[in-house]
């Protein structure tokens, strides 16, 4: 039962970490290069344009989601399985969303470079 | 990329992989979150080791927010994966903890995927504008591969 509540927390959080960082991805594309935008128009508009963004308020939410469901699945199952398959699964699951929703072009040296920090993270907690 | 933005993205690095290590000790110290004991939550939060890892997870987070404004999400992840090899080197030369052979090889692992996406464009997409519009316009167009990823700032 513990096996069970323990990837099933690892599955919400790396689905709310995946629907969180595409939805932040697509709220600072809308917002624009914050180095431009500060230097032509100051601090303050790259504030407000990031907080009157409705995705970066979804996108924070979802970030919450996984955030609480992180701490949940770290209290009922060991760190050393949570944190790299959450964050393992979470780097396969974004290259798939990016290329989907995103529309970037996600070629063969981004499926690599994808595939080998997966493994690696993997690996890192073995 | 500007020495700037590597700076930004360096933070990324930084910041996530610091702030996680002080939540993951932290939360050691709180103790298990069950569905039937939510005050547990707050009590962790009260932590200090929990509190400053928030704290610099929310550094990490505007640095993150920086790097998505210019820069593909597919480019920002692995790029700033360095943090997993840092942990791990922080383990071995600080705290003098064994790491195993395995862990080497998933360290290589990162870094040779690190080294392939620092290779290519940093950003592909320009959903910036009007996303139906680009994504039409993109798939005519020669890749965007061959794109230098400074010409990012000029296009706009």
């Amino acid at each position: 039962m513990k096996h069970a509540y323990t990837w099933g927390g690892i599955l919400v959080v790396v689905f709310a970490s995946v629907v969180g960082d595409v939805l932040l991805a697509r709220a600072m594309k809308q917002v624009g290069d914050v180095h431009d935008l500060w230097r032509r128009a100051g601090l303050w508009s790259v504030v407000s344009r990031t907080l009157r963004n409705a995705n970066f308020f979804l996108g924070v939410t979802a970030m919450a989601v996984a955030f609480f469901s992180l701490l949940f699945a770290l209290s009922w199952g060991d760190v050393s399985l949570v944190a790299p398959a959450a964050a393992s699964l979470t780097f396969i699951g974004n290259a798939f969303a990016a290329k989907i929703f995103l529309h970037e072009k996600v070629d063969q040296r981004r499926w690599l470079a994808a595939l080998l920090v997966a493994a690696g993270v993997a690996l890192l907690a073995g | 990329m500007t020495f700037r933005k590597y700076l930004v993205l360096a933070g990324v690095t930084v910041f996530a992989a610091a702030g996680d290590s002080m939540l993951s000790h932290g939360m050691k110290q709180a103790g298990n979150i069950s569905l039937s004991h939510l005050q547990g939550v707050i009590l962790a939060l009260l932590n200090p080791w929990v509190a400053v890892g928030i704290l610099l997870l929310l550094a990490f987070f505007a640095s993150y927010m920086n790097a998505l404004s210019w820069a593909d999400l597919t480019y920002v992840l692995p790029a700033t994966s360095l943090g997993y090899v840092l942990l791990a080197l922080v383990a071995k030369f600080v705290l003098h903890e064994q790491v195993s052979p395995l862990r080497w090889l998933g360290i290589a692992l990162i870094s040779g995927g690190v080294g392939f996406v620092a290779g290519g464009p940093a950003l592909t997409s320009d959903d910036s504008k009007s996303g139906l519009l680009a994504k039409n316009a993109r798939n005519g167009a020669p890749s965007a591969e061959d794109v230098p990823a400074v010409s990012s700032g000029v296009r706009r």
